[in-house]
C-alpha cells in the first residue's frame, strides 16, 4: 500500500512525524527515529554552545539530507519570538516547512491561537509552508486554513500529557472540513492512540514524549509505527456500521 | 609598535573580549563553529552567510549564533 502523506506539495512515505527532544541521548533519539521508520522529524532553534564546542550536534546524527527536519518554534509565547525563531531556521539551510508553535500557558502549554493566527499569515506571506500547532477548535482551524497554513496540527491532549484524544468529535469536525493535512499533534501516550487518530481520517501523527520517555523507547517506536500504519489501512478499509443489536457471524441456517 | 585595541562583544548572551577591526567571519572560525549548521544574528537582523567576511565587528555589538538541537 503506498498511501502518502502530503504537505505542501510534497510527499512522504510515513504518516508518523516524531519529535527529537527528551531522549537520553542523541544516539538513542537517532535509533528510535530509525525504528519509528518517520521521514519528518521536529528540531529546535537553540544558541549555540560557545563555551563547551565538543557537545554533539544534532545534524551529525540524523542526516538532514536523509529525514526531513522540521524547525519547531517550541518554546516560544509570542508571534515575534516565533518569527524570529523560523527565520532563523531558514537562514540555518533554507527549511521552508515549519512548525509553528505559540504557546499561551506555561503550565498546560496550550497554544495562544491570536498569536498564532498571527504568525501564520505573516509566515505565509514570507513564502513558509507553515504546518501549525492549534488547539481542537474547529473555528480556529478554519481561520488558519484561509490564514494560508499548510498543515492543521491539532492537538489531542496537552503536550506530554500521554492523555491521549480527549475531544473525538472537535477532530472529526476538524477533518471533515478541510482539504488540508490534519496531524494530530501533542498528549499522545500509547500507540492505540495514534491508531484512533487515523481512524478518525488523520493525515499523521506526532509523537515525541510518548516514545522518548516510555521505559523502551525503541520498542515503542515501533509499536507506533505499526499503529500508525494499522490505523490508516483500517480508516481506508471502511468500517462496519455500529449497531446496538447482534448480528451472528455463522448462519442461522442448517444448525442441528 | 601599535597595541591591538580590543574591544567588548556580546555572543549568545556572554561578553566576549576580542581584537578591534575582527569581522564575523573571522570571529565564527574562531570559534570553530560550522557555518553551514547555523544561522547568525547581528545586533537582532537575520546576517545572510554569503555576507559575514564584509561585516566588521565594533564595540558592544550583539550576536546570537543558533542551530538545530532536539525538540519537539
Amino acid at each position: 500500500m503506498r498511501d502518502k502523506l502530503k504537505v505542501a506539495n510534497k510527499k512522504f512515505s510515513s504518516r508518523l512525524i516524531v519529535g527529537t527532544g527528551k531522549y537520553k541521548s542523541m544516539s538513542e533519539c537517532a535509533k528510535a527515529i530509525k525504528l519509528s521508520g518517520a521521514d519528518i522529524v521536529t528540531v529546535a532553534v537553540r544558541r549555540v554552545n560557545i563555551v563547551n564546542k565538543n557537545k554533539p550536534l544534532l545534524m551529525d546524527y540524523i542526516d538532514p539530507k536523509k529525514i526531513t527536519y522540521l524547525p519547531n518554534t517550541a518554546g516560544c509565547f509570542t508571534s515575534e519570538d516565533a518569527l524570529r525563531t523560523l527565520r532563523l531556521a531558514r537562514e540555518i539551510g533554507g527549511w521552508k516547512l515549519v512548525k509553528l508553535e505559540v504557546l499561551g500557558d506555561k503550565k498546560n502549554l496550550f497554544p495562544d491561537m491570536i498569536e498564532t493566527l498571527k504568525s501564520t499569515e505573516v509566515l505565509s506571506k514570507e513564502g513558509f509552508k507553515v504546518m501549525v500547532y492549534c488547539n481542537d477548535d474547529p473555528l480556529m482551524a478554519k481561520r488558519l486554513e484561509n490564514a494560508g497554513a499548510s498543515a492543521i496540527m491539532p492537538l489531542a491532549a496537552p503536550i506530554g500529557s500521554g492523555l491521549g484524544i480527549l475531544n473525538k468529535t472537535n477532530i472529526l469536525i476538524i477533518r471533515n472540513q478541510t482539504k488540508l493535512p490534519v496531524i494530530i499533534d501533542a498528549g499522545l501516550g500509547q500507540a492505540s492512540d495514534a491508531t484512533i487518530a487515523m481512524e478518525l481520517g488523520c493525515d499523521g501523527v506526532l509523537v515525541n514524549t510518548a516514545i522518548a520517555k516510555a521505559k523502551k523507547p525503541f520498542d515503542m517506536a515501533l509499536a507506533f509505527k505499526n499503529a500508525v500504519i494499522a490505523g490508516r489501512q483500517s480508516y481506508l478499509s471502511g468500517r462496519i456500521d455500529k449497531t446496538l443489536m447482534g448480528s451472528p457471524s455463522s448462519p442461522t441456517k442448517g444448525i442441528i | 609598535m601599535k597595541k591591538l585595541n580590543k574591544i567588548k562583544i556580546k555572543v549568545n548572551g556572554k561578553i566576549k573580549t576580542i581584537i578591534d577591526k575582527l569581522t564575523l567571519h573571522e570571529l565564527i572560525n574562531d570559534l570553530k563553529i560550522p557555518i553551514r549548521k547555523i544561522a547568525i544574528e547581528f545586533n537582532k537582523e537575520i546576517v545572510d552567510k554569503k555576507k559575514l567576511k564584509k561585516i566588521k565587528l565594533k564595540n558592544k555589538d550583539k550576536i546570537e549564533i543558533v542551530h538545530f538541537i532536539g525538540g519537539g
